[in-house]
């Protein structure tokens, strides 16, 4: 038998210090973790349990909130003060993952999950550049409704499977890491990397990091902010196409505007050309339809996703036109 | 340290591997909790861990340890009466092969806390003010991590509002 072990850590420091070394990973809800595993996907030999590690969401001096990464997702998704003042995280995460696994998945956990690209997931038949670096892609050319047509490459056209990340990009929400070599802090939005030529390469974690917590900044534009998720079937399934986005007017101008995209791309897409195409103009279709269509300018859908562009670009129009009041 | 199940205490198993699916099916003998797709996406392995709903297939038994499990088996009173949730599941013919349905009971109840606690819900559509009553929609969304392909969920919703009217949402 493989030798294997598993230890609970009691701190955060005694968490970095059980990691050191070997194929060693960090568990918390483990709904991706076990599953990777047992797909031999992943293949740790040692695990360090943080789920039982001190998680709370609490006020920030600022007037944000910070969440531990050990919070499950459906504790974040219920807790008041996300419901008031970020509607759109907790419409993301309620529209992810089935009640069960919500109880499970911690905040950090769903950062860190993996692709749900089914190439990625099938070891014995498929080639995959981000499992096995360098063996190709059996994705491109093949069954693709369900991958990217933004920020992908000819090595790795897989999408991260988040809903939470998506309004977290939205909302400027910052990751707080915490390694060997000290403490420091990662806008979400720069935490996921494009796959390149090295898709096997997914975050800007070092080795042996960890995510403590996630901070939201104060934005009072995200009390009137939405998600919407478009997919296969109604419940329990991944996005094909999903919006977060908050939109103020003021005096008939569009003030903030938030727009992220979950569903098109390898990470959380913070749509910044759509929201510079928004500020200042008056909300109507006019303007909604030119911002979709300068997000979506560089899209690049494969065989089997062409329809992407017309989706995302209607789903865009129509949660901006729902946050506006009007009808889209 | 141990893990209770349904009242009494077992050993956490040596392997950390060890799923607490196959803890309670293959070492315990407790095999009402069903194996379906192994990778959460059928809810058929449902159990109550600390009162909350999880799958049992992606918690590592030793995850469990020092906490409280309740499975179908520990539903039922002492004189082998049915908990009334089963009885409204036969009563409303909510199964028909029955595989799905111990996750699906146990589901149910872990959701009818969520409820009464005010939980929110993908459907729900007021955020601030909670769910309220608990509609089909309501029911059919938060069930929705719970597949059956014989097609019984017309038979389960039954089952499950006339718990929930009958006094198991309160």
């Amino acid at each position: 038998m493989i030798p294997f072990s598993y230890s609970l850590a009691a701190s955060e420091r005694d968490a970095l210090a059980q990691i050191a070394g070997g194929a060693a990973r960090f568990i918390a809800g483990g709904t991706n973790l076990v599953d990777l595993m047992r797909q031999d996907i992943e293949r740790a030999n040692t695990l360090v349990d943080i789920s039982r590690l001190p998680a709370a969401v609490a006020e920030t001096s600022d007037g944000g909130l910070i969440i531990g990464a050990a919070v499950r997702n459906a504790a974040l998704a219920a807790d008041p003060r996300v419901r008031a003042r970020y509607p759109m995280l907790s419409r993301a995460l309620l529209a992810g993952a089935s009640a069960q696994i919500r109880n499970m998945a911690t905040v950090g956990g769903n950062i860190l999950q993996r692709t749900r690209c089914s190439y990625f997931y099938d070891v014995p038949g498929s080639r995959c550049n981000k499992r096995a670096p360098g063996t190709g892609c059996d994705a491109i050319g093949g069954f693709t409704r369900y991958h990217a047509i933004l920020g992908a490459s000819d090595r790795c056209v897989a999408t991260h499977p988040s809903d939470m990340c998506v309004a977290l990009a939205a909302l400027d929400a910052i990751v707080h890491l915490e390694g060997t070599a000290g403490k420091r802090s990662v806008p979400l939005a720069d935490l996921h990397l494009l796959p390149g030529d090295t898709p096997h390469i997914e975050t800007a974690l070092l080795p042996g990091e960890l995510i403590t917590g996630v901070e939201i900044p104060p934005c009072p534009a995200a009390a009137s902010s939405t998600y919407r998720k478009v997919r296969d079937r109604s419940g329990y399934a991944f996005a094909l196409v999903a919006v977060a986005a908050a939109l103020e007017v003021v005096d008939g101008k569009i003030g903030e505007v938030r727009i992220a995209l979950g569903g098109v791309a390898p990470k959380p897409w913070r749509a910044r050309r759509a929201e510079a195409a928004l500020r200042g103009r008056a909300p109507g279709r006019d303007a909604f339809l030119n911002a979709a269509d300068a997000e979506l300018a560089d899209a690049e859908p494969l065989e089997g996703n062409t329809f992407k562009v017309a989706l995302a670009r209607n789903t865009i129009v129509a949660v901006l036109g729902g946050l506006a009041g009007d009808v889209a | 340290m141990a893990i209770a199940i349904n009242g009494t205490d077992y050993a956490v198993p040596d392997d950390p591997r060890v799923s607490l699916l196959d803890l309670l099916r293959e070492r315990i003998g407790l095999t009402g909790t069903k194996l379906g797709c192994n990778q959460g996406a059928c809810g058929a392995c449902t159990v109550l861990l600390d009162g909350e709903r999880v799958l049992s297939c992606l918690t590592l038994a030793v995850q469990a340890s020092g906490r409280q499990v309740r499975t179908i088996e520990g539903l039922a009173g002492d004189g082998g009466q049915l908990h009334p949730l089963q009885q409204a599941f036969i009563d409303h013919d909510g199964l028909q092969c029955g595989y799905c349905t111990p996750g699906q009971i146990c589901s149910a109840l872990g959701m009818l806390e969520e409820l009464r606690r005010g939980d929110p819900s993908h459907v729900t559509p007021d955020l601030s003010a909670g769910p309220g009553a608990l509609t089909r929609d309501e029911l059919r969304e938060r069930m929705s991590g719970n597949l059956c392909r014989c097609g019984a969920h017309n038979g389960i919703v039954d089952a499950i509002l006339e718990f929930a009217d009958g006094g198991g949402a309160k």
